[in-house]
């Protein structure tokens, strides 16, 4: 058992603000799945017996709690348990402590999002299962709709509270509105 | 302005950094001089069609070949470097 | 004067407000310039140059005038337009660009030398002596120029920024936009109609008018209850859309709060990026005065303007008013004044041989000559036929025609066109793509057009978005005459000494059109800007056709020959504050915080940036009083006992595939498909035209798996830089490479008892050669070790997942600790790089090559990127500046940027040999030490050279030397 301490990239109670709640959400283990060339065959049939199938751009795949997330072109992320099955077939790399995770939730979301990232996210553009790497505001992230009211945002660890403070930013504007 | 990214869709120019002419792309073979300096330095600058490298740096990281043009500023297509024809 | 009964004003919701410290009533549905007619108010400003008293002139984002500074709690907004300004209650407003007071003007001077202030005035008066112009012309201009004044603080409101996506962009909702939106909105576009108003509904709020036989209100209010309850209509009021932008964006600011009291979060403003499929321009057409001597008086405002104000507002602007115009909206305003029991004086009609049977005097054929009044009108001079009367009047009512509100389609270089019916440009065709004008912006005046235009445009939006959608039965709206007979000054205007209004904002006349045309700035655009005519907020809103069309009379062109100047976005002034909303304190970049940042901070560190990151500067002790001295003491303590760095921010890069060391072997000048696993090389990497790009080390975890490292500053540009490689060079290549810095904390171990630190943490002896590296179990933790170092020193580096760096931290701390060691900050290892000799970005800034750098060994046999430019003639041998490092004769302080010259040889551009790019004081050497660039440096070592800082005062005397000062051997690193 590991003596050191783990610590989330983030610790900080949900906000509820108007019709928007940001939550930190720890996603479990993210792996990034990189086909070797020549391997793609290989590694459908790996992901099959995950119940997956390698995602098409700008979608993500679901199935048993796993997402596996378009993050690339030849990569993508697998959020939720570690891969197995799948060694030497993709490069794969544990980008588990690398982002921080946060889940935007409620009839507001929507609109919060709009302040920050440069994307149409209409329902009929991006529905869920969807997946935009795009910038928040100036940080790069990767951004997930859950559901027609949530979104999953990921971004570097290291800008975890910058993240943070620029939502609150946002959802404290939009509430204030008349 | 918007790019077209093969792979993510219309996005806002914001979320691509402007590199330079389509022309880094044919590096020279050998250390020809002269080669190396056209292709380093040598650059038309069109009033009309012009082919330029964008990356798509807050998005699929992939570097595009954005033809466009200087005049009207309309984008006519948008290739991905990595799956580019043969020149 | 209110009128009793009339209006769209909330009588139910009155609000007092205060103009220049006197309080007033108003109603909610007021602006401030209706509720100020209402109360008799009508100076409300002094114009820009000469101070002349000015009123308001119309009822919309167009004014000139009326311009005033609101006041609230932290904040002092300056030329907000009282048109525009919406009513509330405790709104304060002050009115601008005069002193003492509004009444008695001192600057009101600049009226009486108003010949000395003509077109051009800057360019004649203060060209002589020179000597005058800082001392006393530009102060005494800068004192007097603008108009309202900023608070002077920093503005601490919130603004909001935000993208918005649409099928389909209304701008404008009076009839065309509202018949365009219901259009689409109908056949399921997604649709955002935004309007500059708080109101919607366009002229159609002003006029009395009917749809469908009932009052045209009725259809407005049934409109938007249908379009607000569709799900895929986004109503947007109080939005002016601001400028048209490539790809079908549209820029558009929204006054959100501005309507209202102040309130903690509330934004101000939202600056709106809106992307559409297609876009309708509705946004209706401007009315036009027309120029005559004195037509600036208080009381003199645009025909539409009255009728808005009586049929809207409920508000009387005078109690004798004179109406003046060259088409049928004039009598059709005398009829609405009229019908709201307001006297009219007489109706004065350019046009020869119209009626004048009406119940109030009506002139035929006349014009309007002249003024009168001190503060605001009394009495007009009518010019008729047979002579001049003067009428008694207190307000003047004027229409000149309309220019359709085109401003938009110029945006990305579209050039209107002239149209000899309407006497006005209307927009051209496909001047901004998916943009089509429709209604008075397209010059189709009545509400019958208006409304077959917006459905007919909305049609081929629906078309060119792939959408079926058949035209429906329009509502029934009646159009009336215009009957326009253009006259743009009247004749006489502009002689020597009488002065007509051209442009109220600018304070341009005739006359001053009129002496750029003899002083030959004939071109449209020179006219522009020896008069100032159309320039700033005014983008030829109400100025422009009247100003070209006097100059096309005055250089005797036509006016399509003359052209038009060019309107620019924005179209009506946007705050930058909103623009660059959320980008104060720490929206302005996103901070990078180490795992280790909280740490760091309870130890008192100092955090400085790099980059985005935010780094320890050190760690002060107590009795240190300054930075040099912990500094010091943490440089010894690495040299003699051990010091724990966090070195996270640097980049690593994650690099697999069966090609990944040939890959490696490309884009570094040295070989690495070599290096056997479990090894760890130092890496040159050049740009393609032969400069240094970047450093750093890489290991090679297994036969297929590298982990490159980069300089903190270059992590994201050597990823830019390998994506290109991969995807233009080496795609068909089996190569797989991702950023893992956020995923790994990583600390460095230095000094001779860094090993020793290491086995306290690891629970056991490690044994790692130099430049090894391992995986390793830290405390049940999957860790990597890598033995190098940036010190000079003994040197680990080990990696943890991020989640436990803040942990491992604190562990290393608390065992250097008792060990006699302890952190160490960006400071002291900025010192112990420069006593070794190893460069940062500060060498390799972009303009160094591999042989100044000293390491051109280091660019093998092998292709490389950067390699053929590397040896072009001029980036090798003895003219290059090299690096060397620089030690001062006697003790004294060194700068970077100060560059080197030969002993005894001035210091001057002519004679430079060189420049300092990095120095410190070392403890280790007791001395200052210099990292510099020497022409030809290499072959001069033990030479002197003068090193001189003019900024600093600083001229020192040094030995050039080698750029390793400490352990040249590397024997401590190799321990």
């Amino acid at each position: 058992m590991p003596s050191l301490i783990a610590k989330a990239p983030l610790t900080a109670t949900p906000l509820q603000i108007g019709g928007a709640k940001l939550s930190a959400i720890d996603p479990g283990p993210i792996t990034s799945v990189a086909p070797f060339r020549g391997k793609e065959a290989a590694v459908a049939v790996a992901l099959e017996r995950l119940g997956l199938s390698f995602p098409a751009p700008g979608q993500y795949v679901e199935s048993n709690g796993l997402r596996l997330v378009w993050t690339g072109r030849d990569q993508a992320f697998l959020i939720g348990a570690a891969p197995e099955g799948l060694e030497g077939l993709a490069a794969l790399t544990d980008q588990s402590d690398g982002w921080a995770a946060l889940l935007l939730e409620g009839p507001a979301a929507e609109a919060v999002l709009a302040r920050l990232y440069p994307l149409d996210l209409r329902a009929s553009v991006f529905p869920p299962g969807h997946a935009s790497r795009s910038a928040l505001n100036h940080m790069l992230s990767i951004l997930l709709r859950t559901g027609a009211d949530s979104f999953q945002i990921m971004v570097f660890r290291s800008m975890a509270q910058t993240a943070w403070h620029e939502l609150h930013a946002a959802m404290t504007g939009l509430a204030a509105r008349p | 302005m918007r790019i077209t990214c093969p792979l993510c869709g219309p996005r806002d120019r914001r979320e691509f950094y402007y590199y330079g002419a389509e022309a880094y792309l044919h590096r020279p073979a050998g250390d020809d001089a002269v080669a190396w300096d056209a292709y380093l330095h040598l650059r038309n600058n069109p009033a009309g069609e012009t082919r330029d490298l964008w990356y798509h740096e807050a998005g699929c990281a992939q570097w595009l070949v954005v033809t466009r043009n200087t005049v009207s500023h309309s984008v006519s297509t948008v290739e991905l470097v990595a799956e580019r024809g043969a020149p | 004067m209110r009128i009793d009964g009339k209006g769209l004003i909330d009588r139910g919701s009155p609000v007092r407000f205060r103009f220049d410290g006197v309080e007033y009533d108003g109603f909610r549905g007021d602006t401030l310039a209706s509720a100020l007619l209402a109360n008799g108010v009508k100076l409300v400003g002094r114009s820009f140059k000469y101070h002349r008293p000015r009123g308001v002139l119309t009822a919309g984002s167009e004014e000139p005038n009326a311009l005033v500074e609101v006041i609230e709690r932290g904040q002092q907004t300056p030329n907000v337009r009282a048109t525009v300004q919406e009513v509330y209650d405790g709104l304060q407003a002050r009115s601008q660009n005069r002193w003492p007071s509004l009444k008695y003007d001192l600057l009101a001077v600049n009226d009486l030398a108003a010949p000395f202030l003509s077109a051009g005035f800057y360019y004649k008066t203060f060209m002589w002596p020179r000597s005058f112009w800082e001392k006393l012309y530009e102060p005494m201009i800068r004192r007097a120029a603008g108009l309202g004044r900023l608070s002077g603080r920093h503005d601490q409101a919130v603004y909001e920024k935000a993208f918005a996506f649409c099928d389909l962009l209304v701008i404008g909702a009076g009839p065309t936009g509202l018949q365009a939106a219901l259009t689409a909105a109908r056949a399921g576009a997604d649709v955002i109609l935004a309007d500059e108003d708080a109101r919607m509904g366009g002229r159609l709020l002003s006029e009395l008018e009917a749809i469908d036989g009932s009052p045209a209100l009725e259809w407005v209010a049934a409109v938007l209850a249908e379009l607000a309850a569709l799900p895929n209509v986004r109503l947007m009021p109080r939005t002016t859309v601001t400028g048209a932008y490539d790809g079908g964006t549209y820029g558009a600011l929204e006054r959100v709060g501005l309507h209202l009291p102040e309130a903690a979060d509330r934004p101000r403003e939202c600056f709106w990026r809106i992307v559409a499929g297609q876009a309708v321009l509705a946004a209706g057409a401007l009315e036009r005065p027309i120029a005559f001597e004195d037509n600036d008086r208080p009381g003199i405002l645009l025909a539409s303007a009255v009728r808005s104000y009586v049929n809207r507002y409920g508000v009387a602007p005078g109690s004798r008013v004179a109406v003046f115009g060259n088409n049928d909206d004039a009598r059709r305003t005398a009829r609405d004044l009229m019908a709201a029991g307001i006297r009219v004086a007489a109706l004065i009609d350019s046009r020869a041989g119209v009626s004048t049977d009406e119940d109030f005097p009506v002139y035929a054929g006349a014009v309007v000559s002249g003024t009168r009044g001190r503060l605001a009108l009394d009495e007009i001079t009518v010019q008729h036929a047979n002579g001049t009367v003067q009428i008694a009047a207190d307000c003047l009512a004027i229409s000149g025609g309309w220019n359709p509100t085109l401003h938009l389609t110029c945006h990305m270089n579209g050039r209107p066109i002239w149209n000899d019916d309407l006497a006005s440009f209307v927009p051209s065709r496909g001047a901004v793509p998916g943009l089509t004008a429709a209604g008075a912006a397209n010059g189709a005046f009545g509400t019958a057009a208006c409304l077959a235009e917006g459905q007919a445009a909305a049609l081929a939006a629906l078309q060119a978005l792939g959408r079926v959608a058949k035209p429906a039965p329009l509502p029934v709206a009646e159009d009336f005459g215009y009957g326009l007979q253009p006259l743009w000054a009247v004749p006489g205007s502009g002689k020597a000494h009488g002065r007509a209004w051209l442009d109220f904002a600018n304070d341009v006349t005739v006359k001053d059109v009129k002496l750029a045309a003899v002083e030959n700035y004939a071109s449209v655009e020179h006219m522009k800007r020896y008069t100032t005519q159309g320039m700033a907020p005014d983008q030829g809103k109400n100025s422009n056709i009247g100003a070209l069309a006097v100059l096309a009379d005055a250089t005797g062109r036509g006016i399509p020959e003359t052209g038009t100047t060019t309107y620019r976005p924005p179209f009506v002034p946007v705050p930058i504050a909103a623009m660059g909303a959320g980008g104060r304190g720490k929206g302005f970049a996103p901070q990078r915080l180490m795992t280790s940042h909280s740490a760091s901070v309870a130890l008192g560190a100092p955090m400085i940036e790099a980059g985005l990151w935010y780094r320890p500067s050190y760690f002060p002790r107590p009795g240190e009083a300054t930075w040099r001295e912990a500094c010091d003491r943490e440089v010894r303590m690495v040299r003699q006992v051990v010091g724990v760095c966090d070195v996270s921010t640097l980049g690593k890069i994650d690099i697999q595939g069966a090609d990944a060391a040939r890959f490696l072997d490309l884009v570094y000048t040295n070989t690495f498909s070599s290096l056997p696993v479990g090894r760890v090389r130092y890496g040159l990497m050049l740009r393609e035209d032969g400069h240094v790009l970047d450093d750093g080390t890489t290991a090679r975890l297994g036969d297929s798996h590298f982990l490159m490292t980069t300089t903190t500053a270059a992590a994201g540009l050597v990823m830019r830089h390998l994506d290109f490689i991969q995807q233009a060079f080496c795609a068909d290549w089996d190569l797989r490479t991702i950023s893992v810095t956020e995923s790994w904390a990583q600390f460095a171990i230095a000094g001779p008892k860094a090993r020793d630190l290491l086995a306290a943490v690891m629970d056991g002896p490690v044994v790692l050669p130099f430049m090894g590296c391992m995986d390793v179990q830290e405390q049940g933790v999957a860790a990597r070790l890598f033995r190098i170092s940036f010190s000079g020193e003994e040197g680990y580096e080990i990696a943890v997942p991020a989640r436990y760096g803040e942990a491992l931290f604190r562990d290393l701390l608390a065992r250097a600790e008792v060990m006699g060691g302890g952190p160490y900050g960006m400071e002291a290892l900025n010192v112990l790089r420069i006593e070794k000799g190893f460069i940062t970005h500060a060498e390799i800034h972009g303009r160094t090559t591999a042989f100044d750098i000293g390491m051109e060994k280091m660019v093998a046999a092998k292709d490389c990127i950067g390699k053929a430019a590397a040896r072009r003639p001029g980036l090798v041998g003895p003219a290059r500046e090299q690096l060397v490092g620089l030690k001062p004769l006697a003790d004294a302080p060194l700068t970077a940027g100060a560059h080197l010259y030969a002993p005894g040889a001035a210091a001057s551009r002519d004679n430079d040999q060189g420049y300092v790019t990095s120095v410190c004081y070392s403890p280790t050497l007791e001395s200052w030490l210099a990292l510099a660039f020497l022409k030809d440096g290499r072959a001069r070592l033990g030479e002197s050279i003068r090193l001189v800082d003019p900024l600093r005062q600083i001229d020192v005397i040094c030995t050039v030397c080698d750029p390793v000062f400490h352990d040249k051997e590397g024997k401590k690193l190799r321990a």
